[in-house]
């Protein structure tokens, strides 16, 4: 199935990725031919098979609801890109 | 190289660790293989100094003043980690990664970070934003990736010990083509605190070290439960004692192989494997022809399964609260989008775009279960050849330390090298890469050994085995 470059503008605004024209297509040349390969797992027959999540046989593993040490926000914060005392600064989210 | 035991021996029996720290602190600063992005030297010297206090009070530290090399995506306190990636470019970590604090509380000494693949995303150290690591023995030649740098800086002799991660072979491949020793704990041994997420599913922390015993020892001081890591095994933790014979274990061993793996290797890397073999039949041990007949899959199984995890592990890299922000961005979805195309490089779009492809509407049955429940088939086909042995022997990469470039251009030709090394992290399986002689030209040949989940212990045993059959 071939990946159009519309597929891969569209994949491109899901994974927030700023691909310019020749980017995507790029892009769409290289993931045709990884999905190519891929597409090999379709000669499997898992009709039934239980799809694995975890390989070491772990469920729901939980841990006492209980306040615990946190990290420095001065250590955490000092690596904002832009700060404002304890609050991290971004442009305007909502057009007025 | 002095070996990692040997080294601590001497500090507890009082041998300065500051010595041995300002040795490899020098080697580190004269690395010219690119193997070594930054030298943590004021760090190194405060923590031998904290070792050599502690000796002094009469402690005993398993990893006594041993430098260590931590790979670029392993996190320590107040330094910086960027998975040499110009997203994370000056990002400074609040914590350390509890894998490497647990060895430094062991007396092990951080001395210097080394390069490697941009966020584990490569199979010959090629994507780093800090360039390329070259081979130990042939500067033409990459070293293996995604771990290239921690590989070759055990192999230059820069530190007895290194930290890397492995997510599809990225510890054990780089370990064959350098020619050291390099191990994949079972999924779950070490915890992953602290390991900047690639493949959550996939990935797991281990030891690069000179020898088998070195690398046990590693895993010994840094592997059992963590709070902060859930997927961590709550499970005692193999002893890092080997036998004093490394033959012993051999004697009555039953080595798998896959007669399948012969066919696409290097004739002298197939060469080596069959005198593997003849050897361990000699040693007493009995060859038992498995199969993994879903192995085949590994690879396009692993490339739904990894890039879908990498896509959404990789979504928190936005510009906002650390790493690269791109500038002049006029609203916050720009920010987004502008940050990440100019923070990743096009291996790691590559990937973040095939998993947001896998994972999106209508084809996330198609790919992601489906890659699932192949994955379920691979874990069946070694629960079976488990079953009649106890650990399969084969290649780890098919050929020797391909040249520079050679495959940087052909993403699915890249992927491929690591068709031997794939399954054992989509069962969560140890497995462990053994120097086993060298091609003609010299280049080193890894040979690898799997086990059954949570074998880790008894697969060391019998890699001493092979590996005292390779000297």
């Amino acid at each position: 199935m071939a990946i159009t470059e519309k597929d891969v503008r569209h994949l491109a605004k899901l994974a927030s990725l700023g691909l310019d024209d020749a980017g995507v297509a790029r892009m769409a040349r290289e993931l045709e031919a990884i999905v190519g390969y891929v597409n090999q797992l379709s000669e499997v027959d898992t009709t039934g098979v239980e799809p694995v999540a975890n390989v070491s046989g772990l469920a729901n593993v939980t841990r006492p609801d209980a306040a615990g040490p946190m990290l420095a926000i001065d250590a955490v914060l000092a690596n904002a890109p832009a700060r404002n005392q304890n609050a991290i600064l971004v442009p305007k989210v909502v057009e007025r | 190289m002095t070996t990692a035991r040997a080294l601590a021996a001497q500090v507890n029996a009082g041998a300065s660790a500051a010595a041995a720290v300002e040795q490899s602190l020098a080697r580190a600063q004269g690395d010219t293989l690119n193997a070594i992005i930054r030298v943590h030297a004021d760090h190194a010297r405060a923590q031998a100094a904290s070792v050599d206090a502690r000796v002094r009070a009469g402690e005993r530290l398993p990893l006594a003043g041993v430098p260590l090399v931590i790979k670029d995506n392993l996190l320590l306190a107040g330094a910086e980690s960027s998975a040499c990636s110009r997203i994370l470019a000056g990002f400074r970590s609040p914590y350390t990664a509890t894998a490497v604090a647990r060895l430094e509380s062991a007396g092990a000494v951080v001395v210097a970070t080394a390069n490697m693949d941009e966020f584990a995303m490569g199979s010959s150290n090629e994507t780093s934003c800090h360039g390329p690591v070259k081979h130990p023995k042939d500067p033409t030649r990459i070293p293996g990736g995604s771990s290239g740098g921690s590989a070759a800086a055990v192999a230059a002799g820069i530190a007895p010990l290194a930290l890397g991660t492995d997510t599809g072979g990225s510890i054990r491949q780089p370990a064959s083509l350098c020619g050291v020793v390099g191990m994949k704990p079972s999924y779950g041994r070490v915890s992953r605190y602290g390991a900047i997420a690639f493949g959550s599913s996939l990935d797991q922390i281990g030891p690069f070290a000179a020898d088998v015993a070195d690398a046990a020892l590693a895993l010994a001081v840094m592997a059992g439960h963590d709070g902060n890591d859930s997927t961590s095994a709550q499970r005692p933790v193999d002893s890092a004692e080997l036998p004093a014979d490394p033959l012993a274990a051999l004697r009555g061993a039953r080595i798998g192989y896959v007669a399948a793996h012969e066919a696409g290797l290097a004739e002298d890397v197939r060469a080596r494997l069959e005198l593997a073999k003849r050897r361990l039949v000699e040693a007493g041990a009995t060859l038992v022809p498995v199969t993994l007949p879903h192995e085949r899959y590994a690879v396009a199984v692993y490339y739904v399964i990894a890039t879908g995890e990498a896509a959404s592990n990789l979504a928190r890299f936005d510009g906002v609260r650390y790493g690269h922000r791109a500038e002049g961005a006029k609203d916050l979805g720009e920010v987004y989008a502008r940050s990440r195309v100019e923070g990743f490089g096009p291996e790691v779009q590559r990937r973040i775009m095939l998993g947001t492809y896998v994972l999106s509407t209508g084809y996330y049955d198609a790919y992601y279960k489906k890659a699932q429940q192949v994955r379920r088939r691979i874990c069946d086909d070694f629960a079976g050849a488990f079953a009649a042995c106890d650990a399969i022997l084969g290649p780890v990469s098919p050929t020797t330390a391909f040249k520079a470039g050679e495959k940087l251009s052909d993403p699915l030709q890249m992927y491929l090298s690591d068709i031997f090394t794939i399954a054992a992290n989509l069962a969560g399986v140890p497995a462990v890469s053994v120097p086993f002689g060298a091609d003609r030209n010299g280049l080193p040949i890894g040979l690898q050994l799997q086990a059954p989940l949570w074998a880790d212990g008894r697969m060391f045993a019998l890699a001493a085995g092979i590996e005292a059959l390779g000297r």
